[in-house]
């Protein structure tokens, strides 16, 4: 109790120097002085460049384990009335997961910066879409809609415009939280939408295998492959599907990841009839 | 996030044989250790239980600071306590931090913890959440470690000097894991042991908390599970999880009885016993193939109770009395197959004598004297983890019993006399030992059912490397 007057000043006093795409400081910055104790360790990793890349034009490869890191990934869409990841059931996920946010959701291949407008309700639109402060960002900030009327009658949704875009992790793991909060978009209480095109040299007989945090839901060629249900943690194939076919050429891989409070995440591979993951495959987000 | 649970003081329940009891409300429990003959445990929100034997606990424990999730450990003649708090940073936001101190007593009336020491911590914007600090001092370097880390980003591990409990200038933070927390390290036979949980904290009835874990050559990683996967991929050994009216097992702690004989310390989220309260847990710890493996509670019920020695199986020295009825069963598969009933007790009770009579070991065929119930006595305290059992003949009061001279004896009637409690406990290798409470005249000695041969026994030492003090109970 009397001790920790001091450990409380060094880190009132601890600098964060947390650093958008431009490698300017952040408005996470603080005044006073630096403790360079403190900040020996503390080292912000908030920046976009950390965790992805930007997807350039020649085509990517799983890596050597398999993990399929280019995604094209939309905003996230502002679930705040998730207060806990306990709600994820099955039949709770595949009414949100069937939800149709824009046209052309489940079939569009969305190519880097263009834009959807998505309706979102009204007490997850006040909060949910705003930027956060000095975070830096990729691109343009989602911009909310006007708002339609002021008349005394308010609308059930808000239109929120949002914007695609096309990345390569830097981890076997595509770290949503990290997405979001890079764009200075608000980086819990959302739904993901991922979309990847894998080509396949041949027809293959593949399982699809993920991990997520929390529940996903997963599509090839439009077929439901696998749902993750529950309040999970990302763990690498925690859940495997049915044996289906890639079949030769352009296949597209869609993936739903819904989040309440906390880190979110995913990974995913394809598994072979062999039991080891399928890398001779190109990725594409075309 | 972690919830603060206020340890409740109410009064003491027997509630039976699968959980502490006592005052056992506590969340996120520290490794327990021992001072002058007294188990300590500390937990979230400052304070923590103590008990005098293990089974039967109560509030009154002191630690200072708060915070949350705190861990302890005996290094030397004093005991080091480190726990993790939540400090207001930048933009509102929160950093998480460790801290030390040591203590020459955990004695509430005289404790004494020294100034903390900040040893691990983590911006907010830094991709681990710095709460849930765990101590291991490696018992072949004697380097002191901490783990530290919530399910926010990674679980790191730091180096602290084990005569300061400061972090060590050159030890930078390793992440070690995932999407767990309530992490804690362990060493065996080689292997270092990095312990998480996973799964939903704090949801009462429906947490699904669970304890996993991986292992390593190196304490500082990488952790894998039994199928190979990487610790930082999210994999783990499933420890312990829901059972026997209890959810949410976390904070994992271990405590060696002595060779053979391990402890495992948690909090489960809710006893469906206690309105779905967070309690204390006391399991013994196995080990499969050097993978850590919680016991089931171990379940009154009627057993053979069999040598590890040869299989033979504890019974009163009586005469073995034919079953009638029924003779050579070769040579007549022409013949309807008709059931045979089991000799029942009064098939032969009236044979036995009156008083005391002798134990042996003999093989084993379902016979009366040799079906032993083993039953929880909930008024006669009991022992890290566990209470104390009574052991009777099935249908009757006739208990085994210690003699004043270290022998074995059943006597006629159960009177709950020390020399009558008996402590069960599961070893690392699945069987179990099996302790007297008293043998009358001898005080501050640990007497155990041994073999001194395929058919006979007696008291004598524990050792954990030799056959004859083993035991398994076989329903069968």
């Amino acid at each position: 109790m009397r001790k920790l007057t001091l450990i409380l000043a060094v880190l009132a006093s601890g600098t964060l120097m947390a650093q958008n795409r431009a490698g300017a400081p952040s408005q996470a910055q603080a005044s006073g002085p630096v403790n360079p104790v403190f900040d020996k360790y503390v080292q912000p990793d908030v920046s976009f460049d950390v965790y992805f890349a930007e997807s350039k034009s020649k085509p990517a490869t799983p890596d050597a384990q398999g993990f399929i890191r280019r995604w094209t990934l939309l905003d996230p869409i502002s679930k705040q009335e998730i207060s806990s990841n306990t709600l994820f059931t099955d039949s709770w996920l595949r009414t949100e997961f069937a939800k149709e946010y824009f046209e052309g959701q489940n079939t569009v291949i969305p190519q880097d910066g263009d834009s959807v407008t998505v309706k979102i309700p009204r007490r997850a639109a006040r909060g949910g879409m705003m930027r956060m402060g000095g975070m830096g960002g990729l691109g343009a900030a989602p911009q909310q809609a006007p708002a339609q009327t002021q008349a005394a009658a308010q609308p059930e949704f808000n239109e929120v415009s949002l914007k695609w875009h096309s990345v390569d992790s830097k981890r076997y793991n595509v770290k949503l939280y990290r997405f979001a909060k890079s764009l200075g978009m608000r980086p819990t209480e959302g739904l993901f939408l991922g979309v990847t095109v894998v080509n396949a040299p041949e027809d293959m007989t593949v399982r699809l295998a993920a991990g997520s945090n929390s529940a996903s839901m997963w599509w090839v060629n439009g077929e439901e492959v696998l749902l993750l249900s529950g309040d999970r943690r990302m763990v690498v194939d925690d859940g495997v599907s049915k044996e289906f076919t890639l079949k030769q050429g352009a296949n597209i891989v869609r993936c739903s990841v819904i989040n309440g409070p906390g880190m979110s995440d995913f990974c995913v591979r394809f598994i072979g009839q062999d039991g080891k993951p399928v890398t001779n495959l190109t990725i594409t987000n075309k | 996030m972690k919830k603060i649970f206020a340890a409740a003081a109410l009064s003491a329940l027997v509630m039976g044989a699968y959980a502490q009891t006592g005052d056992i409300f506590i969340h996120d429990p520290s490794t327990i250790v021992k001072c002058n003959g007294i188990y300590y445990t500390f937990g979230t929100g400052g304070g923590g239980l103590m008990s005098d034997d293990g089974w039967t606990w109560r509030s009154g424990a002191v630690r200072p600071g708060g915070g949350v999730a705190p861990d302890a450990l005996k290094i030397g003649d004093r005991y080091l306590v480190t726990y993790s708090g939540n400090y207001p940073g930048t933009q509102g936001k929160t950093h998480g931090i460790a801290t030390t101190m040591w203590a020459t007593t955990l004695n509430p009336d005289s404790v004494d913890y020294s100034a903390e020491e900040l040893v691990a911590w983590a911006g907010a914007d830094d991709d681990c959440y710095c709460i849930d600090p765990a101590l291991l001092l490696d018992p072949t370097t004697g380097r002191l470690w901490m783990s530290y880390g919530t399910y926010f980003g990674a679980i790191r591990i730091v180096e602290l000097d084990p005569k300061t409990a400061k972090r060590l200038e050159k030890s930078t933070p390793v992440d070690v894991a995932i999407d767990c927390e309530a992490t804690a390290l362990m060493y065996h036979n080689g292997w270092y042991y990095l312990l998480g949980t996973h799964g939903t904290c704090c949801d009462g009835v429906n947490s699904t908390y669970n304890i996993v874990c991986g292992r390593s050559r190196e304490v500082t990683g990488p952790y894998v599970d039994n199928v190979g996967r990487d610790m930082l991929q999210g994999g783990g050994k499933m420890v312990l999880s829901a059972g026997n009216r209890v959810t949410g097992p976390g904070h994992f702690g271990r405590y060696i009885e002595e060779e053979g004989c391990e402890k495992m310390s948690c909090h489960f989220e809710a006893d469906l016993e206690r309105s779905g309260k967070s309690v204390l847990g006391i399991r013994s710890l196995l080990w499969k193939n050097d993978w850590p493996v919680a016991a089931d509670p171990f379940k009154e019920g009627t057993f053979e109770i069999e040598s590890e020695r040869r299989g033979y199986a504890l019974e009163l020295a009586v005469d073995f009395v034919r079953m009638q009825g029924a003779g050579r069963g070769f040579g007549n598969a022409s013949t309807p197959n008709i059931p045979v009933p089991n000799q029942i007790l009064a098939d032969v009770i009236g044979d036995w004598p009156k008083g005391n009579i002798d134990i042996r070991l003999n093989d084993y065929m379902f016979r009366p004297h040799q079906r032993w119930t083993v039953t929880a006595v909930g008024d006669k305290g009991g022992y890290l983890g566990a209470p104390y059992y009574k052991i009777t003949i099935e249908g009757t009061n006739r208990a085994l019993a210690a003699t004043a001279d270290g022998e074995l004896t059943a006597v006629p009637q159960y009177t709950g006399a020390p020399e009558q409690l008996w402590r069960i406990e599961q070893l690392i290798d699945g069987t179990y030992r099996i302790i007297s409470e008293k043998v009358p005249g001898h005080i501050g000695e640990q007497f155990a059912l041994v073999c001194t041969g395929d058919c006979s026994l007696t008291l004598g030492k524990y050792n954990f490397n030799d056959v004859n003090c083993k035991w398994n109970f076989r329903d069968r």
